[in-house]
């Protein structure tokens, strides 16, 4: 049987329902006011997970986290931290600790003290807490910087002491606000790497927050995509873009082009809509075909349609249309192509050759065509 | 060309005013306090005039000598004036922190719209003289004043309190009056301090109190340093609150030099005593300064 995307897991504990959850929000409510920030929400995540929650700026991800954190009590529903009730244990007898997003670094205190902050607290002695201090100063390749204080450093370099301080004590959970936010692209784009080789080596379990899909995308094992205050979606990140839900989801994550229809017919793995661009056969997600003359949208990535001049004989959908835009951006390039019925869809062409014969123009007439496997039916 | 000129003559505005009311006036008071006392008018003989030839002056200069300032370490009133003043500079400068500290801390910690409110209420008193306000504090600490009357109808006491004429009403009054000048600095602090190095406290293992003291009152002193300096250096040398609130026995420098000035028509003692309180105070400015300086160096 095929399967989502193109990596296969084998940490998945999720799917064993025998595993026992790490975290859970049982039915959790946070109200601030008359303000819901998170409606009755229930989770589960697991040991040595790396979970995300994605969503815009307002969704109640960050509340989520702090309720973990201790900084804020659910307003109704519990929670549990490997199977204990964290309802009225204060923030530092959490077995958790917090990378913020504004790093939070103390001023006053040199990189080094910064770090030793958390382990002064449990009492550790001087010694042993000399040696952790170096160890995380090793494993953030800080070494030189001990003695700097915060205002001293880069921005990099501080979300890497920030990061150090948090996982110091050694926490069975870490939790992260944004932890990339303030990075520019390309030292984002490595610290993700660093982050999910951390994660790895430290065996910790990973909760973060972020609202860049493609740093969910990277770094989780699952992501749950939240919307005002709900998960909207929960899944492994080849199932969240493969097989979205809704099409708030599929339009979260990546581009999408959606496209509105009346069900036809249906058999358990495809169905077939009428709709303004003409008949188009898609996937269904989960077995429960809609009913006849429902109204349904076709969602389909850009990538995921052949460009053609020509109609192509063997494609289960082709449409055609006018190019409308292209944009070059190197890897790939991307094409507006407006249909008859005006609907403009996005397609993208991987650019594996350098040169290319005889490119595709604005205002030209072409064929897009994709397989029924290529696209999902949504309902909602 | 033109515009270094002027950009010159802004930096030298201030230079000027500190020369001619700062400067002058102190060198002023210095050739007083080194000269002799001589009654009539002016009370003391001047050592030198600028009028003279220059032989003239070098020949008074030679003769300038400290017999004022001998003269003040051999009586102990001026002693005690002293070590008073600072005693109760210290000690009022201490209640207006435990006082203002809080406030401040609350006015911080205040939702956005009110916090303007409450720092115009801290000013308000400014709107009125500080010589009323202080007369307003007799009506109230007064043997028949508002204070007892209250204390007395709730049952508190029996007898009227006796707090006008003693130190506790120059306490009470220097407090009072100092407060928005503790309250400020603190709060501009305060009002900066990220409330999420709180939570990173508290986070690592800090409870409610700890990450208190180790993260928001560790940071905040800065502003509480500035802010008892700015209560400290005018209280030592408070004339009005004692001289209006205080009793005979009230033992303050500025009131030992007025009475030096104006009733003793002494004005090369008063001006000796000026001398030496501004050289007491230096001290603390100059502490202050360098712990600054040394506090910017570090980042704090």
């Amino acid at each position: 049987m095929p399967s989502l995307g193109s990596i296969r897991r084998s940490f998945a504990p999720w799917d064993d329902p025998a595993a026992k959850p790490y975290i859970s929000f049982k039915n959790v409510t946070k109200r601030f006011g008359d303000f819901v920030a998170v409606d009755n929400l229930s989770l589960d995540v697991y040991e040595r997970e790396f979970f995300s929650l994605l969503g815009p700026s307002g969704c109640g991800k960050t509340t989520l986290l702090r309720m973990l954190a201790g900084f804020e009590e659910p307003t109704e529903g519990e929670l549990y931290l490997d199977g204990q009730p964290l309802k009225g244990v204060p923030p530092h007898k959490r077995p958790v600790n917090m990378m913020f997003q504004s790093y939070a670094l103390f001023p006053h205190m040199s990189v080094a003290d910064n770090i030793a902050f958390g382990l002064k607290q449990d009492g550790m002695e001087k010694g042993a807490r000399d040696e952790r201090v170096a160890q995380m100063l090793k494993l953030v390749k800080l070494e030189e910087f001990a003695r700097r204080k915060p205002h001293q450093l880069s921005g990099g370099q501080r979300q890497r002491v920030a990061l150090a301080r948090a996982v110091a004590k050694r926490p069975k959970l870490l939790i992260l606000d944004e932890p990339l936010g303030a990075l520019d692209k390309k030292l984002r784009e490595e610290t993700q790497f660093e982050l999910m080789d951390l994660q790895q080596e430290l065996g910790l379990t990973f909760m973060i927050v972020t609202h860049d899909q493609e740093e969910a995308m990277t770094m989780s094992d699952r992501i749950a995509v939240m919307d005002k205050g709900i998960i909207a979606q929960i899944g492994t990140p080849a199932e969240i873009y493969e097989a979205p839900d809704t099409r708030y989801v599929a339009d979260f994550i990546g581009s999408v082009n959606t496209l509105e229809g009346k069900v036809v017919s249906s058999d358990e793995s495809h169905v077939t809509i009428e709709g303004p661009d003409g008949r188009i056969v898609g996937g269904l997600r989960g077995s429960k075909a809609p009913a006849d003359g429902q109204t349904v949208w076709f969602a389909i990535r850009p990538e995921k349609m052949q460009v053609s001049r020509e109609k192509p004989a063997e494609a289960a959908n082709a449409l055609e249309g006018e190019v409308w835009d292209v944009a070059y951006l190197g890897d790939m390039t991307i094409i507006n192509v407006k249909l008859e019925s005006g609907n403009v869809v996005q397609a993208a062409m991987i650019n594996r050759s350098r040169l290319v014969d005889d490119p595709i123009g604005y205002d030209e007439r072409i064929w897009l065509s994709f397989s029924a496997d290529s696209g999902i039916m949504l309902e909602r | 060309m033109m515009r270094a000129l002027t950009n010159r003559l802004v930096i030298l505005i201030p230079y000027v005013w500190l020369l001619f009311f700062f400067l002058l006036p102190f060198l002023i008071v210095l050739r007083i306090s080194l000269s002799d006392l001589e009654y009539g008018a002016p009370p003391y003989t001047p050592q030198f005039s600028f009028s003279d030839g220059w032989s003239v002056i070098w020949e008074k200069l030679s003769a300038l000598d400290f017999e004022n300032f001998s003269f003040l370490a051999s009586d102990s009133l001026y002693i005690n004036s002293y070590l008073s003043s600072l005693q109760i500079a210290l000690v009022s400068t201490f209640l207006t922190l435990l006082l203002g500290f809080p406030l401040a801390y609350g006015m911080a910690r205040a939702p956005d719209g009110v916090r303007p409110i409450l720092l115009m209420l801290v000013i308000l008193p400014f709107w009125t003289s500080f010589l009323i306000r202080v007369y307003a504090w007799i009506g109230i600490l007064k043997q028949e004043g508002l204070l007892n009357q209250l204390l007395l109808w709730l049952g508190v006491i029996d007898a009227p309190l006796e707090i006008l004429s003693t130190n506790k009403a120059v306490y009470i009054g220097i407090v009072y009056s100092y407060l928005p000048f503790m309250v400020l600095p603190i709060y501009s602090t305060l009002e900066k301090l990220d409330e999420s190095l709180v939570e990173a406290a508290r986070d690592l293992g800090c409870t409610r109190i700890g990450a208190f003291w180790k993260v928001t009152a560790r940071l905040a002193v800065p502003g509480i340093m500035a802010g008892c300096l700015l209560v400290f250096i005018p209280a030592v040398g408070e004339f009005v609150i004692p001289d209006l609130l205080g009793g005979s026995g009230t033992l303050m420098i500025g009131k030992t030099l007025w009475t030096e000035f104006f009733n003793n028509s002494d004005w090369t003692v008063a001006s000796a005593i000026a001398i030496i309180l501004l050289i007491v105070l230096v001290v603390p400015i100059v502490w202050f300064q360098n712990a600054q300086a040394k506090a910017t160096e570090a980042g704090g």
